[in-house]
């Protein structure tokens, strides 16, 4: 278990996040792509605390706010999900091909 | 030493797995089921690095949170149980090739740079360390995160409610007609207003003209 190998797989995580993100038409599987980002973020983050800042306690500090991005992405993200859904009936993003009404 | 590299070598697989899993399954709980699986081992990992409050706060936070995305799933997702296969996406080969390309990428990254060492040192107090910065000098950066997250509980209301104290939702972003006291000059989102009527299927033709009330002059 080196730094390198620890990103690597937070990159991995990333990749299929970024697959996900851009791939699926639903939503709500959209907003698990990015959830699956920033999980990797989170990874990538721990590792550097770990192995190559001497566990500074700032980079917890860090983590800790990636995981309220987190929290704050799925809650902005539903309440989005269902004010577009009640204004237009659309759950799937080809049915929004216009920011406005 | 070998027992830690074993453990990250199955957490992370695991944790790479689910996360793929979340894309492939045919039905929305079990992809939210399976994106809870890859924050777990996420932690789990995160433990390995001695780093066991975030690993164990990932966990318990994950459990909440992937709970509540199965909740919507249910309320979202158009094949409830899984029962028929599922393939929801677009510009499919684009994806592929995008989070391929970011992986190669990243990777690249990772092996070509000289990476820093100075591990934590295995006598280092974490969680104590921790709570002092928390609680000590980064305390305005851990405060402005629960205003944020306070911020965000409003702003959810707003934006899921669907009226307030002076009408309903919408009202508020009808633009003003183009003579005075005239027809509103964009279109009216919905003709029931307020009303959460079934609307039978829509196939996204809502979106323009359709919609003019009153007369034109």
């Amino acid at each position: 278990m080196t730094l390198a190998s620890v990103l690597i797989v937070a990159a991995g995580l990333v990749g299929i996040g970024l697959y996900g993100a851009l791939s699926q038409q639903s939503f709500v599987m959209l907003m698990m792509g990015i959830e699956l980002m920033l999980n990797g973020a989170l990874l990538a983050t721990l590792g550097f605390w770990s192995f190559a800042l001497g566990g500074a306690p700032e980079v917890q500090l860090l983590a800790i706010l990636i995981m309220a991005v987190m929290a704050v992405e799925m809650a902005v993200g539903f309440a989005l999900v269902v004010a577009v859904y009640r204004a237009r009936q659309a759950d799937v993003i080809e049915s929004l091909g216009t920011l406005k009404e | 030493m070998a027992v830690t590299d074993i453990l990250f070598i199955a957490l992370s697989a695991l944790a790479l797995w689910a996360g793929w899993r979340v894309f492939r399954v045919d039905s929305m709980v079990r992809a939210s089921f399976w994106l809870m699986l890859s924050f777990f081992a996420v932690g789990g990992i995160a433990l390995l690095l001695s780093a066991p409050y975030i690993g164990v706060a990932t966990v318990f936070m994950m459990a909440v949170e992937m709970m509540v995305m199965a909740l919507f799933m249910v309320m979202f997702m158009m094949n409830p149980a899984g029962l028929n296969p599922m393939q929801m996406v677009h510009q499919h080969r684009l994806s592929i090739a995008a989070g391929a390309l970011a992986f190669a990428g990243l990777a690249a990254a990772v092996l070509l740079t000289e990476l820093p060492s100075d591990p934590v040192a295995a006598d280092t107090r974490v969680v104590h360390d921790l709570g002092i910065e928390l609680l000590g000098s980064s305390m305005l950066i851990f405060e402005t995160a629960g205003v944020t997250l306070l911020a965000t509980m409003v702003a959810a209301v707003i934006l899921s409610a669907r009226s307030g104290r002076y009408g309903d939702a919408w009202e508020g972003a009808v633009p003003p007609g183009l003579e005075p006291g005239g027809t509103p000059a964009g279109r009216v989102p919905d003709e029931e207003g307020g009303h959460h009527a079934h609307h039978g299927h829509d196939d996204g033709g809502h979106g323009h003209g359709g919609h003019h009330h009153g007369g034109h002059a």
